[in-house]
């Protein structure tokens, strides 16, 4: 076979060149924006729903709990945004060795496009110079497109839309953090959290989800810290301690009595999920990301045709 | 469950006290930053807000082929950004309520007091349920700052909010930070 057709053999597996298949992803990639848009992930819905039935009945934290769980249903039931800040869009495409990234990428920006006219997102993108809105979502980082190499045979595909609201009050800190009290251990770590926490109250539409790294330089640690945004809030850390600090964290954030909204209640956070990175002697951060209870998060496994072969979350 | 229905007045505000679940009907105005710097800046209201309600939203709106508009999502928007310009509406325009999420600062809680205003809290992200209660566009006003920074005149039928700033001085804000505050040093 020349090396010509050994390519092409290759491109017809996992490359999305033909224009049938050009089709097929993009409209994978749109129904994926839609259903991340527009429906919770179950393991959230599960969690949403568990926190709505610990609030004390006629609370104001219970009246918001409710006008929440209207809104989730009325979201997927009209097919509409569940907020209208569908956020920063964030694509982590997880693929073959063979396959090609650049078509690949043009798809995607032709696919949120395509969903912003639809309706299922916003027109949420703007020139941070100018301040000009194209009204494509497309530009400079926009959408955010991670890929990664796996050994698995198909493309997986993952989106998250992230909020405005609750990215404002997402935090990075440089440990020792002396005002707080804060040594570069555990401890150290857990006082910071609980700190954004606090000073989060309502203001992320709480309640709200959170994703940690401890480590790494600024902006890997803010990297990972939103990546572990991916994981199911019901799954376990394989870290013991960490495991344990996540325990913690969302125990102790619960019994400060911020509740849904900033309204007062039981439930301030559904999970925390925390991850590691290495550091440089000098630097120890600790980024925190933190998620609104619209918590936009889905994930597609496409079939060797590129479609959706099967839902993540 | 408490009820605000149109038209608004001082009188039915300063009855409000933080914590009241409330169902607003009758008209409300979108105004967020475009707005609320224009007024303060000292330009007279394209319209008249006294006894208005001042709803901190950027809608999306859908426009149809004879014209009429439709709100699909009216979420609140982060309030705190008009913490400069809000009290000086307040006191020049007469505004008797205003809608948004996160709360405000001390100055628009002297401004509550003093003039007779009250802070509603929406849920934040429930742009769907809130949609559901816009009954009508009735009107657009200074058009030119971009849709969902203009002033958009809306019809609403028991729209849920909570009074977490009230005319009397008292802010759940305030309240929530320093109780969970207390808590926190407790646990630490
Ligand atoms: S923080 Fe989340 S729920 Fe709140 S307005 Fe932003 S995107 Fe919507």
């Amino acid at each position: 076979m020349t090396k010509k057709a050994a390519k092409k053999k290759a491109s017809k597996k996992v490359s999305p060149k033909k224009l049938d298949s050009k089709q097929q992803t993009m409209e994978s990639l749109v129904e994926l924006i839609r259903i991340t848009s527009t429906v919770v992930p179950d393991d959230v819905f599960k969690a949403i729903t568990t926190a709505a039935k610990n609030e004390e009945k006629n609370t104001i934290a219970d009246y918001a709990m409710g006008i929440i769980k209207t809104n989730i249903d009325l979201a997927k039931y009209k097919s509409q945004p569940l907020c209208q800040d569908t956020g920063t869009v964030i694509f982590y495409i997880y693929h073959p060795p063979s396959f090609h990234q650049t078509p690949f990428k043009e798809l995607i920006k032709k696919s949120v496009t395509l969903a912003t006219k639809k309706g299922y997102l916003r027109q949420n993108s703007v020139n941070s110079l100018t301040g000009e809105n194209a009204g494509t979502n497309l530009g400079e980082g926009h959408p955010s497109i991670h890929f990664y190499e796996h050994k698995g045979s198909e493309v997986e595909v993952k989106l998250v839309l992230k909020g405005g609201g609750c990215e404002n009050v997402s935090a990075q800190y440089s440990l020792p953090d002396t005002t707080l009290g804060a040594g570069r251990d555990l401890e150290g770590v857990r006082k910071v959290i609980l700190d954004s926490v606090h000073k989060a109250q309502g203001k992320g539409c709480g309640p709200g989800a959170l994703g940690v790294c401890i480590g790494g330089d600024r902006a890997d640690s803010s990297y990972f810290a939103k990546k572990q945004l991916l994981r199911k809030l019901d799954d376990k850390n394989s870290h013991k301690d960490l495991d344990k600090l996540e325990k913690e964290i969302v125990e102790t954030c619960n019994k400060l009595g911020i509740g849904p909204m900033g309204f007062g209640g039981k439930t301030t956070l559904l999970s925390c999920k925390i991850t590691s990175a290495n550091r440089v002697p000098a630097s120890f951060f600790v980024s925190i990301s933190y998620m609104c209870w619209a918590f936009r998060r889905q994930g597609i496994v496409m079939n060797k045709n590129f479609a959706i072969k099967k839902w993540l979350y | 469950m408490k009820k605000l229905d149109y038209p608004f007045s001082v009188e039915a505000v300063r009855e409000l006290k933080v914590g009241d679940m409330v169902l607003i009907s009758g008209k409300l105005f979108t105004g967020r930053d475009a707005v609320h710097k224009y007024l303060h800046d000292g330009n007279k209201p394209p319209v008249d807000l006294k006894n208005q309600i001042i709803y901190h939203c950027g809608p999306v709106t859908l426009q149809d082929k004879k014209g009429k508009w439709t709100v699909t999502a009216a979420g609140p928007t982060t309030s705190i950004r008009e913490e400069p310009y809000q009290w000086e509406v307040i006191r020049d325009y007469g505004i008797v309520g205003v809608i948004g999420k996160g709360g405000m600062g001390q100055k628009t809680l002297d401004a509550c007091k003093q003039y007779g205003c009250v802070y509603f809290h929406a849920v934040g992200g429930a742009a769907q349920v809130l949609a559901e209660k816009i009954k009508s566009v009735d009107g657009l006003y200074l058009k030119e700052f971009g849709l969902p920074e203009a002033i958009w005149e809306l019809s609403v039928e028991d729209f849920p909010v909570v009074v977490t700033m009230d005319s009397h001085g008292n802010s759940l804000h305030k309240e929530v930070e320093t109780s969970s505050k207390e808590m926190l040093n407790k646990l630490l």
